[in-house]
């Protein structure tokens, strides 16, 4: 169980931003939900890099000045997660963007005041 | 000079999978320049557009040429990596028509865009507009284009961000466009999220991120019988289906469409409209009958989803004939009729998936086209409701007479290509026996006719609001890409050899990794 564990925490972390992207009613709490929503899963693909070869711990695959020998983990989750975190990023900035515009144009980021200024013009 | 020439022109045809992709990746980039040369942007960033997109109708045309009349895929190892550890660009049969398909919609959609832009995104913008309007066309190529599970993501999320902020430029005009723009991003970052994780237990099962590759190891692993109780599968499976059902707007995922597409400026929605959700329904196509193909059982979870399709036809055909714009109309029109899309691939049978792969060139086209003339509509008059389009037929007869052509379309009516799409769709339902879904197709196309009368109607059939005011016909620019659209939609609907025997190669390689 306790070898499973960053798998638990991951699974937590998700569960966390999602319920915050559907429960809270500021969209800028919204934005912040789905950061941490995607940071679960970050967490979730470098754990799957981890390598145990007949109880070895793998070694980190990165040059120093002292010999490395024995089972690398992988780096190939941790590069894609690279590129992830740069998507996540773009994500929150354009996210952010659209609600520096939503405040000008409405007045207001809380989701239900918005819903009420749409349903009145109607 | 002649030798120059045809050393180019090998060069070319042999990075024609990754060219299509770096032609608008780097024009987008070079788009932002054209705000140098003229205040804005403005003719030279619209120029500039419509070459690249050009370029690439070419290329997309030379690829398709070299699939169907080559008859074997195009393999493209960037960096001459080999599979297992490099990504690979792979064309076949069904590959080529999408790419195809997009790169049209994107060449007509950017021709449209210079009158539509003109009139609805401020003027100190155009470059910068017309910048991510070719980074969307390249994440939508690169998704069609590419073989590897993890690159589909990040073009996945190059096409959505760039999506989110061409909506988000509505918010010029009505700044419910802002709302529905985040709404969209919200639920299409879950959606992506969702996909990041079904790709992660499949690189957790098979340790490969190769499309091909993966379905080798899988088909390893069910021969060798460790797939038969395996929760990583089933988990992997779900969390795709889920994010894949979101991009694909299937009921009830649905809820960010009729909004996004509404308030968007008139050109964005006619290259969301025609391409976005298609190439969402290529993503699943891939995931679910090239890698996981013949060794997973999917029977019960197509049988889910032609459920949710047919619910998703019904209620979305009903919502459509109850809204006030016209543009919601035709939003909630492309729910249904991307169930249709569900619906045919569900069946896992030949005629099913034809009907499939064809309504993705026939609906794009006729989405296209209608979404067009209300763009047309919008400038002219200033918006889109049915207020604006009473009366209408006498004063913008051709653009009008193409939308009505186009809702023809959309009904299914013979001579048109929304006619052979449900053919076949009915004949695939046939075939398996199932006479509830042939009876859904059909009451689908009941309630398009009902929908698109209600607008047929109020265009031609009632007197405008307030005659004195003079309204021109639309511009030439926008009436002949719709006409070309809708002119297409009629020829494919009354000769459908070229698209039907494409549609049928599209299906044969899809269907090939389905038999267990």
């Amino acid at each position: 169980m306790l070898g499973l564990f960053n798998y638990w925490l991951a699974i937590i972390i998700i569960l966390i931003g999602f319920y915050g992207v559907i429960a809270k009613r500021n969209l800028l709490k919204q934005a912040i939900a789905l950061g941490l929503f995607q940071t679960g899963v970050f967490l979730f693909y470098v754990s799957m890099g981890v390598v145990q070869d007949n109880g070895v711990s793998g070694v980190v695959p990165i040059w120093t000045d002292a010999e490395k020998t024995g089972p690398f983990d992988n780096p190939l989750p941790h590069v894609l997660m690279l590129t992830a975190i740069v998507v996540s990023v773009s994500t929150l900035a354009v996210a952010v963007a659209i609600i520096v515009n939503i405040k000008r144009k409405y007045g207001t980021i809380e989701e239900d005041e918005i819903l009420d200024i749409d349903r009145g013009e109607r | 000079m002649g030798e120059f020439e045809s050393e180019f022109m090998r060069a070319l045809i042999e990075h024609l999978p990754v060219v299509v992709v770096i032609l608008p990746l780097f024009g987008g980039l070079l788009a932002l320049f054209t705000g140098m040369i003229q205040r804005g942007g403005g003719l030279v960033a619209w120029l500039w557009s419509l070459t690249i997109t050009a370029a690439i109708l070419a290329c997309a045309s030379l690829l398709l040429w070299q699939v169907q009349v080559g008859g074997h895929e195009v393999v493209y190892r960037l960096g001459s990596w080999p599979e297992q550890w490099g990504i690979v660009y792979v064309v076949d049969a069904l590959n080529a028509y999408v790419i195809f398909t997009v790169a049209l919609l994107g060449f007509l959609a950017t021709l449209y865009a210079k009158t539509s832009v003109e009139a609805e995104i401020a003027h100190d913008r155009h470059h910068q507009f017309y910048s991510v309007w070719l980074l969307a066309i390249a994440g939508l190529l690169g998704i069609s284009v590419t073989g590897d599970a993890f690159n589909v993501y990040v073009l996945l999320e190059i096409s959505s961000l760039t999506v989110y902020t061409l909506i988000a430029l509505g918010g010029e005009r009505d700044r419910r466009a802002l709302v529905a723009s985040l709404k969209y991003l919200i639920l299409g970052s879950i959606g992506a999220t969702f996909i990041l994780l079904g790709i992660g237990y499949m690189l957790m099962l098979t340790g490969t991120l190769n499309m091909a590759d993966m379905h080798d190891q899988l088909v390893q692993m069910h021969a060798r019988g460790e797939l038969a109780h395996n929760r990583t599968v089933l988990v992997g499976f779900a969390f795709l289906m889920v994010g894949l059902c979101l991009k694909m707007a299937l009921f009830p995922l649905h809820l960010w469409l009729p909004n996004a597409y509404t308030y968007a400026p008139s050109a964005v929605s006619v290259l969301i409209a025609s391409t976005a959700t298609k190439v969402g329904v290529y993503m699943t196509f891939r995931f679910v009958f090239t890698i996981w193909g013949g060794v997973y059982d999917t029977s019960e979870d197509m049988y889910f989803l032609a459920l949710l399709a047919c619910a998703g036809i019904v209620l979305s055909s009903v919502s459509a004939i109850q809204q006030f714009d016209a543009k919601r109309v035709l939003a909630y029109s492309s729910v249904g009729q991307l169930a249709y899309i569900v619906l045919g691939f569900s069946l896992v049978n030949e005629p099913g998936v034809i009907a499939s792969v064809i309504h993705i060139f026939n609906h794009a086209v006729v989405k296209g086209g209608m979404f067009m003339a209300l763009g047309a509509v919008c400038l002219r008059t200033g918006g889109t409701s049915v207020e604006h389009l009473q009366g209408l037929g006498r004063r913008m007869p051709l653009t009008m007479a193409a939308f009505t052509l186009g809702g023809f379309g959309l009904i299914g009516v013979p001579m048109t290509a929304g006619f052979v799409s449900k053919w076949f769709l009915v004949e695939g339902a046939m075939q398996e026996g199932l006479w509830a879904i042939a009876a859904v197709v059909l009451l689908g196309g009941l309630l398009a006719l009902i929908y698109i009368w209600r607008l047929v109607e109020i265009i031609w059939l009632r007197p405008p609001l307030d005659p004195k005011l003079v309204i021109k016909e639309a511009p030439l620019t926008m009436l002949i890409p719709m006409w070309i659209l809708i002119g297409t939609s009629i020829a494919f609907g009354i000769d459908a050899t070229w698209t039907a025997e494409s549609a049928q190669a599209a299906a044969r390689v899809i269907l090939e990794g389905a038999q267990p």
